[in-house]
């Protein structure tokens, strides 16, 4: 048992830290936040040379061959530094799910796009019900000799607005049970009959909604299996729940510390505020909430790249977080005073993007319910 | 990184499993909650002392398994399940052979750790007294240096164990001068010499959880001292978190936990089983996450130590946030229940053996030994955060 980074890996995060720390200061994520892209292309290009977006893909298609438990290391620090580039949206929703299920010549022709920095990849799951089970996936795509035609809306889907690909999850037939019969698609999301709006979000993070308007895609295009792809999907949003966690560790860790120093700088009553014991107990508490979230998260991240079931733990994981991080930013700022409120303070970028990775790829509700399956209640 | 433990690991979890099985087909326990604590049987002690299992940490040359602390936390972690009545060696075993091991004499060791391995030893602590709780350098119990022995007089009360020990360990003041943490020593004293009186103290729910202990002049010989005279707590520091550190502070109450459950599973209203109510099943789960947290916490603690540093602040964190769990458990397990919950072990229409309001009651007390839950905050703040409460 050890629940430390390899040395090699602590190295990895020193590097993406300083990295991070000299390229994406808070005032570029406000830029990316006000902008309408919402990312660099110099500083994705910077990251590909880094070999970032291929660090999990095997050589051959341009990769590093590093595990999922190093990817978490970056996320980890790109939660941190909030940073708004889309390799989320790009690499854990577009380049492992075609890792994990593409056909070799899916492989071949996206994967290194993607790990040279050259395509952006989301994916277009959620429609306006809102959900993550199967029986909300009501898109539907209709086969017409070798292509299939899909129309409806999805919702919430990531940098849709400055995708080249999407992966759609549509369903191409109606059946009893409702993870039969859904497939994925992978989508030029540049061709005729998409159109993009994106949503106005609390963290600027560029929801869209996608409306697809009878597009034609080739069957070649499915990924994995006809009607076959919920098995896939489930996969995606689980290894998506353990990589927002990672995030938000990232986020929930630099929180704690911001507040923790302006508890011993802010005098009030002649003195610094962090000697009130009551200020004391808040950060006690939030130390906690973040060791617990980090270890949560670090086992369920372990599993996952351990190629080991790991179902239960991501449950824990992210029911656990949801909670934990609300408190943690509930702490924080009532020690911060009204200065945490202001949009002039770095404070408020962790809160408004902490409350959206709760809501993501289920909230703790959704995964209290998979652990209670888990205990066979 | 892994979060797995070895194949050695799963094969001894396997075997203290398959001991703590026939043991329960033979009748022989119970499982019931803090039975780590209040569960005396000298037979148990004496058949786990048999396999080794009192020391597995100590070094290999007294008489120890020379484990690390994940085995011995694995050890714990089943009898705690179990619900298994381990209290003649636990506190021996957890914390007062390791001060031994690390300040006590070559004699002391020749003398005391071998009864303690063969789980002969049952050592109360003698910490807390009526003026001295969380502020244990108060202590007021004084051993006075006379000859070739102290002179122990004074009061100390919580302990628990205290009407089956047969060592009571000491707080004591040896230098009523110095300023109060730099005058007090430690001791392991027998009970059966002269000068000493035990009586019972009843907890709220009903159980002799604790003895008073009222020390008359008692004539101890010096040997009892462990380590230097007047560094006593500074050698207690380390031992507290010890007996901080352990999955007997996330697991006193684990037993209810297992029973809720299957009740839960197994009770049926309206046609339908209890688990199926959706607020029910939102609770229970509530639960299992919180435990599972609460239980990489407490084996990051194991992990430090195998590591060679003192858990001080991890032992803190884990302690506080898991006292917290067990109380979150017992009143959940209550709420379950609804009016059953009130009904004691014993009576006409218990269910689950009454675990659930001894539980609730007996938890009241988890956040306040070793360790109140503030106190430990303020561990966790100041040696972990480095905010200090000086101005
Ligand atoms: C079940 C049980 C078993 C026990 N077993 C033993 C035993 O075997 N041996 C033994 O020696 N003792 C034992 N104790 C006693 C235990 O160690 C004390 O209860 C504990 O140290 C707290 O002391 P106190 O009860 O006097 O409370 P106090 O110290 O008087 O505390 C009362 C309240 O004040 C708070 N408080 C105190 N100081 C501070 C501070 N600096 N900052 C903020 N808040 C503070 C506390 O957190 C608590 O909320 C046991 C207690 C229990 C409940």
């Amino acid at each position: 048992m050890d629940f430390a980074f390899s040395e090699e890996q602590e190295m990895l995060k020193k590097m993406a830290r300083d990295f991070l720390s000299d390229k994406c200061p808070k005032t570029l994520v406000k830029e990316m936040e006000e902008d309408e892209k919402g990312y660099s292309p110099e500083l994705w290009q910077e990251m590909a040379d880094l070999g970032w977006m291929g660090l999990v893909f095997p050589e051959k298609y341009g990769g590093s061959n590093m595990t999922f438990l190093d990817l978490a290391v970056l996320l980890e620090e790109m939660g941190r530094a909030c940073l708004s580039e889309p390799f989320f949206s790009t690499v854990i929703l577009g380049g492992l799910p075609i890792l994990d299920a593409g056909s070799e010549k899916q492989k071949q022709e996206y994967l290194p796009k993607i790990a040279g920095g050259k395509a952006i990849f989301t994916l277009a799951l959620t429609e306006p019900s809102a959900q993550y089970n199967p029986s909300s996936i009501a898109v539907k795509a209709i086969a017409e000799n070798d292509d299939f035609i899909i129309s409806g809306t999805k919702l919430f889907v990531p940098n849709a607005h400055i995708a080249d690909y999407l992966l759609c999850v549509v369903r191409t037939s109606q059946q009893a049970r409702a993870e039969e019969g859904v497939t994925i698609f992978i989508v030029d999301a540049k061709g005729p009959g998409i159109s993009y709006t994106v949503l106005k979000t609390i963290a600027n993070d560029k929801l869209c909604e996608v409306v697809f308007d009878k597009v034609r895609v080739s069957k070649e295009n499915i990924l994995g299996q006809l009607d076959q792809g919920w098995s896939v999907v489930q996969r995606i949003v689980e290894r998506a729940a353990v990589a927002k966690c990672c995030e938000m560790v990232g986020g929930m860790q630099k929180v704690l510390e911001m507040t923790v120093d302006y508890a011993k700088e802010r005098k009030q009553f002649d003195r610094p505020i962090g000697s009130f014991q009551i200020i004391q107990h808040y950060c006690s508490n939030m130390a906690t909430d973040v060791d617990g979230s980090r270890f949560g998260t670090y086992q369920a991240a372990w599993m996952l790249s351990e190629g080991l079931p790991g179902t239960k733990e991501v449950a824990i994981a992210k029911a656990w977080i949801g909670e934990a991080s609300e408190r943690v930013i509930g702490f924080a700022h009532q020690i911060h005073g009204a200065i945490g409120v202001t949009m002039d303070h770095d404070l408020q970028f962790y809160t408004r993007r902490l409350k959206a990775a709760q809501l993501t790829f289920g909230g703790a509700d959704f995964y209290r319910e998979i652990v209670a399956q888990e205990m066979e209640l | 990184m892994d979060f797995r433990f070895t194949k050695e690991q799963e094969k001894f979890r396997q075997e203290v499993r398959g001991f703590l099985e026939e043991e329960l087909r033979q009748g022989n326990f119970e499982p019931s909650c803090d039975a780590w604590i209040q569960g005396y049987s000298p037979e148990f002690t004496r058949k786990v002392a048999q396999k080794g299992w009192i020391g597995l940490t100590w070094p290999e040359e007294y008489g120890g398994q020379g484990h690390s602390n994940v085995d011995r936390f694995i050890l714990t972690e089943e009898m705690l399940r179990y619900g298994a009545p381990a209290a003649c060696h636990w506190f021996a075993d957890r914390q007062i052979g390791g001060s031994i091991l690390r300040y006590g004499t070559e004699e002391q060791k020749k003398e005391l750790l071998p009864k303690i391995l063969r789980g002969e030893a049952y050592i109360g602590l003698g910490m807390s007294e009526p003026e001295a709780g969380s502020d244990l350098a108060a202590v007021k119990t004084r051993a006075t240096e006379d000859g070739d022995d102290y002179i122990l007089d004074g009061q100390k009360m919580w302990t628990s164990c205290g009407m089956f020990m047969n060592y009571i360990y000491l707080v004591a003041r040896t230098d009523p001068e110095a300023p109060k943490h730099r005058g007090i020593s430690e001791f392991v004293v027998d009970v059966s010499l002269p000068g000493i009186t035990i009586t019972p103290t009843i907890d709220i729910t009903g159980s002799q959880a604790w003895a008073e202990v009222f020390f008359d002049g008692m004539r101890i010989p010096k040997k009892c001292l462990i380590g230097e005279k007047n560094r006593g707590f500074y050698q207690i520091v380390n031992q507290l978190a010890y007996e901080r550190a352990g999955l007997e502070r996330l697991m006193a109450n684990y037993p209810l936990f297992d029973a809720i459950i299957k009740f839960a599973k197994e009770t049926k209203r309206m046609g339908k089983s209890l688990s199926q109510d959706r607020l029910i099943r939102y609770k229970l789960a509530q639960l299992q996450v919180e435990f599972e947290i609460g239980r990489l916490l407490t084996y990051r603690v194991a992990l430090v130590i195998d590591k060679g540093s003192t858990p001080t602040v991890e032992a803190a964190m884990a302690k506080a946030y898991s006292t917290t769990f067990e109380q979150h458990l017992a009143s959940t397990a209550m709420e379950i229940l609804g009016l059953y919950g009130q009904v004691t072990a014993g009576s006409k229409w218990v269910p689950i053996l009454g675990m659930a309001p001894h539980s609730y009651l007996g938890s009241k007390g988890y956040s306040l030994q070793a360790g109140a839950s503030e106190v430990l905050r303020n561990i966790v703040a100041e040696r972990g955060l480095g905010l200090s409460g000086k101005l």
